[in-house]
Parts: structure tokens; sequence; C-alpha cells
């Protein structure tokens, strides 16, 4: 188990974004998480990144225990991530952006050595061409790109991915499933959070389902998919739901 | 990251400019070039924490003061000398900085820029009730204190030289974080912090170390300054204007630039030298000042280097 998540609680105030979830992680696999909005995934994310400390519960990674490490140190240990919205640092170039996950990431990479690194991630993500454009010019599916550019340099063994499809075109989207394929070929275990469900479901390896801050199903995407916790969350309506399964297969 | 060439044409400036006095035998050359190198040396030391990290310290002119004050009592009460003295007030300077930046530099955006304009009040307040260094009235050196040196006005070229090196020296350190990876820890911080953060920069320990390098300097500079003119009470150690007039220079010249800074302190000692003998103008100095201001931050907000080397690339390696 490379990730360990036990009975992780989130609140803020008197709502309580994570709800003792746990769930497990093998090394080179693909986990996707999914639930409806609010459900608490980005959350979950930032206490597993370290944004957020959680009120109850455990992280382990590599078998250490980091509930406690703060973020900086995570990312060293080898904890990478992508954000939702994007956080570029928009007055660099695209390449010193990727620089700065390569030398201060887990690679701890010399300016030198940063800048070798940031060209080759670059191009392995389509973004070579752009390596020295300013990078708030850069539109929204490009700035996606380069977050995970980014967070590859740092020289990852898990990388959380929080809706890096969003806001693609199906071409884009495809594309980008083909470079996160890679990345679990190239031995890195992946995190994602996504809404595009025949993406997650053609890609993950495993799925745990959120709702109101709690794992409501986890299970392989066709265990998922036919859970009709899930469905009811999804739709809302248990009888919706069972009429739709009726109707259409085991599918959402 | 490509090294630039700003140092090339920027350090022989400088040593050009100093020289003047020496080959005009010019003391009132040497006097308004004092000032600029203490301007510069100023600018440059707050563009650290405010160009390079993203933090405007508002109230940065304490740290001038802690110096100027450390350095004057050690040299009147002990009769050390400057050298010592003003390593010493430096010293002193980032040591405040890392203590009171613990507290601060937790803040962000206006909040921040606020609380080092309480610092300032606060250590002027907390100086001129100090009955040890002189109150309100402050201290006066007796003359003997430049005999040391060899005499008044040999003192005084001997303060013009120690400006004239730590002003290089300022200038170098500027240089050489801003293509460090130190650098791009500062950069990333200005432009996310909490992307910063995730990405493994220790943002609190590079906030932290920025902001005692950048006082570090202005407390050196408080010591010569002081040193030369005899005198120091609180209303002109810990002067808010100044603080401003700081912030001037290094968003005229250009923020975040090696270049920028000592550009627009230049421009700004002779902006103020124009206005302040212009019978028409010199009560209005600094309200022409932050017209201009204005005008930089709506048009030009890069400063002079940052719409340089927006207009002409080709200059970008020579203009860091």
């Amino acid at each position: 188990m490379i990730l360990n998540v036990e009975n992780v609680t989130k609140k803020f105030g008197g709502l309580v974004a994570v709800d003792h979830v746990s769930f497990q992680v093998k090394k080179q696999e693909i986990l996707g998480i999914i639930g409806p909005n609010g459900a608490g995934k980005t959350t979950l994310f930032n206490v597993i990144s370290g944004v957020y400390y959680p009120e109850e519960g455990k992280i382990f990674f590599n078998g250490r225990d980091i509930t406690k490490v703060p973020s900086y140190k995570r990312a060293r240990l080898g904890i990478a991530r992508t954000h939702q919205i994007v956080k570029p640092l928009n007055e660099l170039t695209v390449l010193e952006n990727v620089m700065v996950g390569a030398c201060f990431g887990k690679t701890g990479a010399s300016l030198k050595q940063g800048m070798a690194i940031a060209g080759e991630v670059l191009d392995a993500v389509g973004l070579g061409h752009k390596r020295d454009v300013i990078t708030v010019k850069l539109n929204v599916p490009e700035k996606k790109r380069l977050e995970l550019a980014r967070a590859l340099a740092s020289g990852p063994e898990v990388i959380l991915l929080d809706e890096v499809l969003a806001g693609l075109n199906p071409t884009e989207a495809d594309e980008m499933l083909q470079v996160i394929l890679k990345i679990k070929e190239s031995g890195i275990t992946i995190l994602m959070i996504e809404h595009l469900m025949h993406a997650i479901m053609k890609i993950s390896d495993k799925i745990i389902v959120l709702d109101h801050g709690r794992k409501i199903s986890e299970g392989s995407p066709q265990e998922v998919a036919s859970d009709p916790k899930v469905i009811e969350a999804y739709l809302g309506d248990p009888d919706l739901a069972l009429r739709l399964i009726k109707s259409k297969g085991n599918t959402l | 990251m490509k090294r630039g060439y700003t140092l090339i044409w920027l350090i022989p400036l400088i040593l050009a400019i100093s020289l003047l006095p020496v080959i005009a035998h010019s003391v009132i050359y040497r006097e308004t070039i004092f000032l600029i190198l203490m301007y510069i040396t100023l600018a440059v030391s707050l563009n650290i924490i405010l160009g390079y990290t993203g933090y405007v310290s508002f109230g940065h002119i304490v740290f001038y003061g802690i110096g100027g004050y450390t350095s004057f009592y050690l040299m009147y009460r002990f009769g050390v000398h400057l050298i010592l003295a003003m390593i010493m007030g430096g010293i002193l300077s980032a040591i405040i900085a890392l203590i009171v930046g613990e507290a601060v530099l937790r803040l962000r955006g206006a909040i921040f820029a606020i609380a080092t304009i309480g610092i300032n009040e606060a250590i002027k307040s907390l100086v001129t009730n100090l009955q040890f260094l002189g109150g309100a009235t402050g201290m006066f050196f007796n003359f003997k204190i430049y005999k040391t040196y060899g005499g008044a006005a040999k003192a005084i070229w001997f303060a013009y030289w120690i400006m004239v090196v730590v002003t290089i020296i300022c200038l170098l350190t500027s240089y050489f974080i801003k293509n460090s990876k130190f650098g791009y820890g500062l950069f990333s911080i200005r432009e996310d912090e909490d992307a910063a953060v995730v990405l493994g920069v220790n943002t609190k320990r590079f906030k932290s170390i920025a902001f005692a390098i950048s006082a570090f300097f202005p407390g050196l500079v408080g010591a010569i300054f002081f040193f030369k003119a005899g005198n120091i009470e609180p209303d002109d150690a810990f002067h808010l204007v100044k603080s401003i007039e700081m912030i001037f220079m290094v968003m005229l010249g250009g923020f975040g630039t090696v270049s920028g800074p000592p550009i627009g302190a230049l421009l700004y000692e002779r902006l103020k030298g124009i206005l302040l003998i212009n019978p028409l103008f010199k009560n209005l100095h600094m309200a022409i000042t932050g017209f201009i201001l204005l005008i930089i931050i709506l048009f030009a907000p890069g400063g002079i280097v940052g719409w340089f080397r927006n207009r002409f690339k080709k200059l970008r390696s020579l203009l860091e």
C-alpha cells in the first residue's frame, strides 16, 4: 500500500466536508474519486496533500504516518497534485513554472537540471512549443496541462489529479487520457477526481464514491456503476434510478 | 532561465558615478551621490521582499532606523569602529526582521502592509521613550569620534566609500538571489503562495530569510547615514515618508527586477532634487511623487524596466 487513508474527518465549523473516509491505494494503481458537487472530493485531496490537517484519522504514505507533516514536506516525499482551479505562477514563463516543480519537489533538482527536466516534461504533455511564453497568456486547457507538467516534474510517487479533463474537448480529453496512462506506466500511482464518467470508468482500476463527505461505495468501475446507492446519490431518486437500471442496463 | 548581462553595465555605472566626486573634486557631488547610493541600496533591498517575494513592506524604513540607532549607540557609547558598528546594526535589523516576521509574515496583502507600518510606529515610540538612546531629542556625536578616521573631513569620505561598497554588495546580493533556486522559490511565493507550498517550497522559511536579507542592508545604510550626519533622532530614523519613497523608487524602476530599483532610485533622487529647489514645487514634491506613482501603476505596472522589457525583447538579457 503506497497510500493508506484511515478514518479521516475534516470539518469546517459545523460542516463535515470529509466524514470518516478510509481507503487504500496500491502502487501504480489508478484510483478514481467520483461524487456529486460538494461531496468533499477536493477537500479529501487537500487533506492528502497537507493543505488541511484532518480533525480525526490518519494518513500513511509508504507506511509512514504523514498526518501532521506539512504540505511542502509531503511534496518532497513524493506527493504531487494539480488544482481544480488552476494555480499557475502567472508572471513566470511556462518553463519556469515547471522548473519550480522540479527544483522543490521530490526531484530536488538544481536550477540547471530543473530546466532540462522541465523541458522534457513540457514536451511530454504537449506544451513544449509554449515553454518561453508568460504563463498568464495560456488558455485554460493549456494551464491544466501546465499543472500536470509541474506536478510530474517534481518526480512524484503519487499524483493527485483534480479534474484535469474538465474543460477539454473530446480530442483533448483523449490525448490527456493517453498522457495519464503513460504516467501510470512510468510507475506513478494516480488518484483522480473526474466528472467525465466514461473517461474515469475506462481508466480507473478502482473507484470510490463520495457523497456528503461519506464514502458510499468502493470497487471496480463495474461494481460502482451498478451500486444503487451511487445511482441514488447522482440522481436523487431511487425509484428513478431503478427505472433507469431496468431500461438502460447497469450503466450510469 | 538564462543568466543575464545586467551586471556588466550596472556595476561599472555605479562605480563611474561613485568616482565622479573624486574626479570633479566636488564635495557637492559627493553629497548628491551619497544620497543616490543610499537610495539605491534602500530600493534594491526593499525589492527583495516587495518585488521578489510579493510582500509590501510599507514600514521598511524601520530597519534603517534600527541599524542607525544600534550603530550610533555603539559608536557614541563605546567608540566602536564604524565598520563593526554598522555590521552589528545590520545584523540586529535582520534579527528583528526574523522575530517580527514570525508574526507578520503570516499576514497577506494589505494587512501585512498595515502591520509593517504599525511596527515602524511602535519602534519609533519605543525609542522616543528610551532615555539611554536620548529620548525624543536623540543623540549627538562628540567631534572626538571622528578622530579615529583622521578628522571629520576624512571621516565623511570614509563613510562615502563604505556606502559605495555596501551598494555594490547589495546589488550583487539582489542579482544572485534573482538567479538562484532560492529566488525561484520567492517568485513562486509572489505568484501564488498556496501553489508554492504544495510544490514543495518551505514558504515560511523562505519569506523569513528574504525579509531578513531585505532588512539587513537598510540597517547598514542607517548606520552610515547617521555616522555621517553626526546626530540621530527618532523622527529622522523612523520617517514613514522615506518608506513611501522606497516603494516609489522600486515601482518607478520596475519591481522584481535587478536593474529596476537602482534606476528608479537614481531618477527619484534627481526628480526630488529638481522639485525641491523649484519654489513652485518644493512643498508639493510628495504630491507629484504620488501622482507619478499612480500613472506607473495604471499604465506601466512593470515600471521603467518592465516597460522596456516588454517593448524591446532583445534588451531582456541586459535588463534583468
